[in-house]
């Protein structure tokens, strides 16, 4: 039955290269924890991308609840946490997912350089892995004021304080963070948009490329 | 791949009508014991991957994601602290050399050179040699670099008062009392209940906030007639119906019957 489904699809769309291109390939034995468990440390990147998609699919559904204005915001968020079935597990799975994805990026990224595999012809796989550092940092600094809480509140003071001590260009991008010369409303309403729309939108394109140069490579060769 | 003459489509489609083979590659050429990644290896990581998703859970039930209070932007004595990654970042700017006049410096310069230098890595490192003891500068500076993003942020969460923190964030219930509603008037000549949680029902010399807990009318009612822990029953002077109301009063979060108070939420100050 499942065959004749496949083989139905595959006359129509010809299916089989596009997942061969994704799923068919090789485990090397040096990557393969079965065979050396030191090599645990090549897990880190997929267990980013775990949580990634852990992240993506909790924020989805806090955005069911999530109201992104000022008057709203908190009371939002206090009503998940408290009174919807689950909400506390969902808000909970999005805010450790949060830490969890910095530490096992960090990780993944300590492996990356120790084992040199950054260098020709991975560079711009390396390239590409810094940038999505700073998407995720930039997701962590957007996501932290969304509650309104008074953590949240005061944090993005301070941050937007940072961003403006830059010269030249510090007044203007913490302008246009914060929507205007007070933290408040717009900023809220910005910081929600940067968080659930502009970022992840980078962040998926960025692991487009990053997974297809891996394919298109291959991991790198033992030490 | 075959073009030109002989090709036959799947109906006037651009698919080529052709069966596939659908079996794996070979790998045996690869060195090593190359494994398949599907279906053999990916089985296992989606294993491995449901034990770790079960510790997660547990770990978000068993910590809740904190909140504090809502956003009081008059409220300047608040001490402000980012989450726990940006740590490091914060710890550096409270330093002289990059405070104040300096905190170009280390807003700026140090995280701008950093993350250059992360970022131009395979340029400012172009040998052949991969293994970390063969190019010592390199992994000298990453291993600085690690040390020194561990000692800021213990330096940072060493310094921080936490009682403090945990103070100044906290949900007060901020229980705004109808002195207009009759259940207060009604409240106002119990004597012996004013005696213990004061005049404006908030909590006194000898009782807690009235309406610190969730109870509704009946349980307040039964409280009041049959006391509960110190607080001693039958004290209420008074009609079986003006009983009722105070009591409903209360089960209200000192509203009036309707408005405010049972939507649990104990926020009421927009
Ligand atoms: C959202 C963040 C990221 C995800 C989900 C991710 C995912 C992955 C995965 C699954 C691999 C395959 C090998 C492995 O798991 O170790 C990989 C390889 C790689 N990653 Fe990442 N990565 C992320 C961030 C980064 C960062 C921050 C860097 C560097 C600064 C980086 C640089 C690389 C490089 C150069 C490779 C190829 C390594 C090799 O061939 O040995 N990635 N990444």
């Amino acid at each position: 039955m499942l065959q004749k489904i496949y083989d139905w699809l595959d006359t129509r769309l010809d299916i089989t290269p596009m997942w061969r291109d994704i799923a068919d390939h090789e485990v090397p034995e040096h990557v393969n924890p079965a065979h050396h468990f030191s090599a645990f440390v090549y897990c880190f990147g997929g267990l980013t991308f775990f949580v990634v998609v852990i992240q993506i699919l909790s924020g989805m559904f806090l955005t069911m609840y999530y109201v992104p204005d000022i008057v709203h915001a908190y009371e939002s968020v206090y009503y998940l946490q408290n009174e919807v079935t689950h909400g506390m597990i969902v808000r909970g799975m999005h805010h450790w997912g949060a830490s969890l994805v910095i530490v096992m990026m960090f990780l993944h990224t300590l492996r990356v350089f120790f084992t040199g595999s950054y260098k020709k012809p991975r560079e711009l796989n390396w390239v590409v892995g810094v940038l999505l550092f700073f998407v995720v940092l930039g997701l962590g600094f957007t996501g932290y004021l969304l509650p309104w809480d008074m953590k949240a509140y005061f944090a993005t003071v301070v941050g937007l304080e940072i961003a403006e001590s830059a010269p030249i260009i510090g007044g203007f991008a913490s302008t246009l963070l914060a929507g205007g010369e007070i933290i408040g409303a717009q900023t809220l309403a910005r910081f929600f948009a940067i968080h659930v729309f502009f970022l992840p939108g980078a962040l998926l394109g960025l692991l487009g490329a990053h997974f297809y140069m891996i394919r298109k490579q291959g991991i790198s060769g033992p030490l | 791949m075959q073009r030109g003459k002989g090709l036959k489509f799947v109906g006037d489609s651009r698919l080529v009508d052709r069966k596939k083979q659908n079996i794996p590659k070979d790998y045996s050429e690869y060195p090593g014991k190359t494994e398949a990644f599907w279906p053999n290896f990916l089985l296992r990581e989606w294993m491995v991957g449901s034990v770790f998703l079960i510790g997660f859970l547990i770990l978000t039930v068993a910590h809740p994601a904190p909140l504090e209070r809502v956003a009081d932007p008059m409220d300047s004595g608040y001490i402000p602290l980012p989450d726990w990654y940006f740590l490091f970042l914060y710890q550096l700017l409270k330093y002289e050399f990059a405070a104040g006049d300096y905190t170009v410096i280390g807003a700026v310069v140090i995280p701008g050179i950093a993350f250059g230098a992360l970022l131009l890595a395979p340029w400012i490192d172009p040998g052949k040699e991969r293994r970390p003891q063969k190019r010592p500068i390199g992994t000298s500076l990453m291993l600085l670099a690690v040390v020194s993003i561990i000692y800021l942020t213990w330096e940072s969460v060493d310094e921080h008062d936490w009682e403090a923190a945990e103070q100044q964030g906290e949900i007060v219930e901020d229980i705004d009392v109808d002195e207009s509603a009759e259940g207060y008037e009604i409240y106002q000549s119990q004597d012996s209940c004013i005696g213990c949680h004061g005049g404006d029902m908030l909590g006194g010399a000898a009782g807690p906030n009235i309406f610190e807990s969730d109870y509704d009318t009946e349980q307040v009612i039964e409280i009041i007639e049959d006391g509960i822990g110190e607080m001693p029953g039958g004290q209420f002077e008074g009609s079986d119906e003006e009983l009722e109301t105070l009591a409903e009063f209360i089960a209200n979060d000192g509203q009036e019957n309707g408005n405010g108070g049972d939507d649990g939420n104990g926020n009421n100050d927009e």
